[in-house]
């Protein structure tokens, strides 16, 4: 039986109501078993925070609070401060998460905030490239291409006509000693890079791809091959900066972005005709463009 | 005592989506064959719910109650010892 | 000890007073100088504060909401489209129950763009869950809030305050004004002690979903808070009393209204201008008087409908308006004094908008008005001049 207990609640508890095979839902445990109870979660309303609150039930099993869609970074400040002005610092480290929407869209005034002002929270983006909790609108980190309900492909388009936002650069421009990305694929570069941004101090920036089944339209059991593609074809670099410099960068053999694109119906349409070929010669040339950037050997 | 009344609403207690017992959605159900498992503990990492536990001695069950049978960690098990049946209901 | 002070800078000592550990605010004429004085006593080392800059006033109320819900004592303060910025935040500060103080320096709101005082701001906030008082003048302002934040603590309430004054008319305005030592703020307003807050040693959820199932319970709790809250506010003005003689409280306060048959009812710093226009009316022999209301939210429907079950007419002199609508503070008056049997004629007048003077001679002229027929949402100073010229 599973009746609550002291032994059998964990950090992030099952019973939450994602959707069967959700990236995001495996992400969050990743996170917390990296960072371990001592840490207050701040959480942007989003598939995230749905799934996982709904009253009175909670999956969480560390201090956690939602308040709106964007202003995760601010009330992450208002945790971190209050912390320190009631002599509380060492009790728990404050992270504050949103979705790629939360995070490149609509919260992301706040986040310059914070990170402007050098606040100690690390903040993750769990980027499942749309938003998923609406039912599927683009975001500016929906990927080249893709078809959403906002950017859909139709008889003249061909779906979202701009690329990824490049949040890390951004965060690297700010100034912040630790920007990486990870992807569920691989737990344990996940959890080796929550580690190290839990080791700096400041303002920390990790952005997680996410697979999500209903919004990718894959199925549910290619969670994890789909992220690891997403790495292999060059579509979503695994890095690490640290203090500004490029720091490690994963090495992998590259795969044609065909095979990452294929198992998933939001890039269909360009599976059609001629027009469509030409747009995925397009995304390869990105992928290629991040595999020269990003093949590098890990820097000691 | 209705301001508490209201904070009882707003404030959850940790791990209590534990009783809600997403197995009900499940329409195929891994099954797992521990003859040939490993013990890697690959499912047990990759689960979405996770709600897959064991050890080197005991090996790895999916806990029912809460397995969606998205099929992740029948897709992930390094020696295919996992496999995905329709669900008898 | 009284000490000669602008309105704002007295209300940012007062607030330094009450010990808050986490202030962050934006600044927004004119309530500028409250954080900027705030910022120099936390710099000087005055007050162990954590004062945080922030980017917009939309991320100030959601650091102070995030302060709150980890058991600090957090203050900020706004006026006219930093208030409206904050909105979202602070349905949900007050949806969540966290007990921050506000205040608003009321301002006009856009467009056109205008800097001077009318209530247009606030009133629009009045539905998302605040304790709303409104100053006559900065005494009654610092006073409040010292009780803002005792109110606003206490178990039974456990809801954000804001405390309004009008901008320019007090913000400005320098005045006399006594604070309390601190020490005796430190008896009257001891350590902020939350009931339920963010911490790693009992890790709960805050801020859960409300589906269809559980929602209305919410804002039934709300709801029923609200009323029980008038003793509240009622003991934080008796003990401010006990404590440092003078009396700053109450929901309304009635001036020369024994045997009034006309009663003018407002809100600020336009009581003032009221109560000097009743008396040389009075001096004429006109059976008229005043009353104030001091809290908006909870609504001091009862004592209204007391205040006014024997006058002939009501006047209400309002510095907002809901376009469109009725009168604002005319249709809740109305309501709250539906059920009495003596039903005076309401009539209603919106003056001052954006800073224009509200002068003695404006209300003489309101008042004529209202004893020939009744008035709804009638403007009083238009420059009809310019009106014209806008027509052409
Ligand atoms: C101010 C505001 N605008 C819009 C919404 C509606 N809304 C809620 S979640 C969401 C999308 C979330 O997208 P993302 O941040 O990517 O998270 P995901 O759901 O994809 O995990 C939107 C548009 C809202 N709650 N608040
Ligand atoms: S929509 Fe996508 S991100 Fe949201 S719960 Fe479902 S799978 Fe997860
Ligand atoms: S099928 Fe999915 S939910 Fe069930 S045990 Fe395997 S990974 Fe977990
Ligand atoms: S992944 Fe396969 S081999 Fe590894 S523990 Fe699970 S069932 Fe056993
Ligand atoms: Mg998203």
């Amino acid at each position: 039986m599973t009746t609550q207990t002291a032994e059998n609640v964990k950090l992030f508890n099952s019973g939450h109501t994602a959707c069967a095979g959700c990236g995001l839902a495996l992400a969050a445990r990743l996170v917390l078993q990296a960072t371990g109870p001592k840490v207050i979660v701040v959480n942007a309303t989003g598939c995230l925070e749905v799934f996982t609150t709904r009253s009175p039930q909670t999956a969480w099993g560390i201090p956690w609070i939602h308040s709106l869609f964007e202003n995760q970074a601010a009330v992450a400040t208002g945790v971190e401060a209050a912390l320190r002005a009631l002599g509380r610092g060492d009790e728990a480290r404050v992270i504050a998460w949103g979705g790629d929407g939360a995070s490149a869209d609509i919260g992301f005034g706040g986040i310059s905030g914070m990170w402007e002002r050098y606040d100690d929270v690390l903040y993750i983006c769990y980027d499942n490239e749309a938003y998923m909790n609406t039912g599927i609108q683009r975001s500016g980190l929906t990927p080249f291409k893709g078809h959403t309900s906002t950017s859909p492909a139709g008889k003249v388009s061909l779906g979202n006509m701009k690329q990824k936002k490049n949040i890390p650069a951004i965060a690297v421009a700010h100034g912040l000693p630790y920007v990486a990305t990870a992807t569920v694929a691989y737990p344990k570069d996940l959890e080796r890079k929550v580690k190290k941004a839990m080791e700096v101090r400041g303002p920390r920036y990790l952005q997680i791809l996410v697979p999500c089944p209903l919004g990718w339209g894959h199925a549910t059991s290619d969670t994890i091959s789909m992220s690891k593609l997403a790495v292999e074809t060059g579509l979503n670099p695994l890095f690490e900066y640290i203090d500004g410099k490029l720091a490690t960068a994963m090495t992998v053999k590259q795969k044609p972005v065909e095979e990452y694109l294929k198992p998933q119906s939001r890039f269909k349409h360009l599976f059609r005709d001629a027009a469509g070929a030409e747009q995925i010669k397009l995304i390869q040339e990105i992928a290629n463009s991040n595999f020269a950037k990003f093949k590098v050997e890990a820097v000691k | 005592m209705v301001a508490k009344r209201a904070k009882n609403i707003l404030i959850g207690n940790p791990g209590t989506s534990l009783a809600n017992k997403t197995g009900s959605w499940r329409v195929f159900m891994p099954v797992y064959d521990k003859t040939k498992c490993t013990a890697c503990g690959m499912c047990s990492m990759m689960c979405p719910d996770g709600c897959v536990h064991g050890d080197k001695i005991k090996k790895y069950d999916p806990d029912y109650d809460y397995c969606k049978g998205c099929g992740v960690c029948a897709k992930v098990c390094p020696v295919k010892c996992i496999t995905m049946k329709e669900e008898q209901k | 000890m009284k000490k000669v002070t602008e309105g704002l800078k007295a209300v940012a000592e007062s607030v330094a007073l009450c010990r808050p550990d986490v202030i962050s605010a934006y600044p927004i004429t004119p309530q500028t100088h409250i954080v900027e004085e705030l910022a120099q006593i936390v710099a000087d080392g005055k007050l162990k504060c954590e004062f945080i800059n922030v980017e917009s006033e939309f991320s100030a109320a959601s650091t102070v909401l995030g302060a709150s819900a980890a058991g600090a004592r957090a203050y900020t303060a706004t006026s006219s489209q930093g208030l409206l910025l904050m909105m979202e935040v602070l349905y949900n500060m007050a949806g969540m129950r966290l007990p921050v103080v506000i205040t608003d320096a009321n301002r006009a709101v856009s467009a056109p763009i205008n800097i001077w005082s009318d209530w247009q701001d606030a009133i629009t906030v009045r539905d998302a869950g605040l304790i709303m008082m409104y100053a006559e003048d900065n005494q009654d302002c610092c006073d409040m809030h010292y009780q803002a934040f005792k109110i606003a603590e206490d178990p039974e309430v456990q809801l954000p305050v804001m405390v309004n004054m009008d901008g320019f008319i007090l913000t400005h305005a320098f005045d006399p004004i006594d604070f309390p030592s601190q020490a005796d703020i430190d008896k009257y307003l001891p350590k902020f002690k939350p009931l339920d807050f963010l911490s790693a040693n009992n890790p709960r959820s805050f801020g859960l979903m409300g589906g269809p199932d559980r929602y209305l319970e919410t804002r039934y709790a709300m709801a029923e808070t609200f009323k029980s809250i008038t003793p509240v506010i009622l003991k934080a003005a008796d003990d401010f009393k006990k404590m440092f003689g003078r009396y700053s409280g109450g929901m309304i306060e009635e001036y020369r209204m024994e045997d009034a048959e006309t009663v003018l009812v407002s809100m600020g710093s336009t009581i003032s201008d009221l109560k000097e226009a009743v008396d040389t009316m009075r001096e004429k022999g006109k059976k008229i008087g005043v009353l104030k209301i001091r809290i908006l939210r909870p609504y001091p429907a009862a004592e209204i409908k007391q205040a006014l079950s024997r006058c002939k007419r009501v006047i209400c002199v309002e510095k907002a308006i809901s376009l469109g609508g009725p009168g604002i503070l005319a249709a809740e008056l109305k309501s709250a004094i539906y059920s009495n049997a003596n039903k005076p004629e309401v009539s209603n007048f919106i003056i001052g908008l954006g800073g224009r003077d509200v002068k003695q001679d404006h209300i003489f002229e309101l008042v004529e008005k209202a004893e020939k027929g009744v008035c709804e949402t009638e403007f009083i100073g238009l420059d009809m001049k310019l009106v014209e010229e806008m027509d052409k």
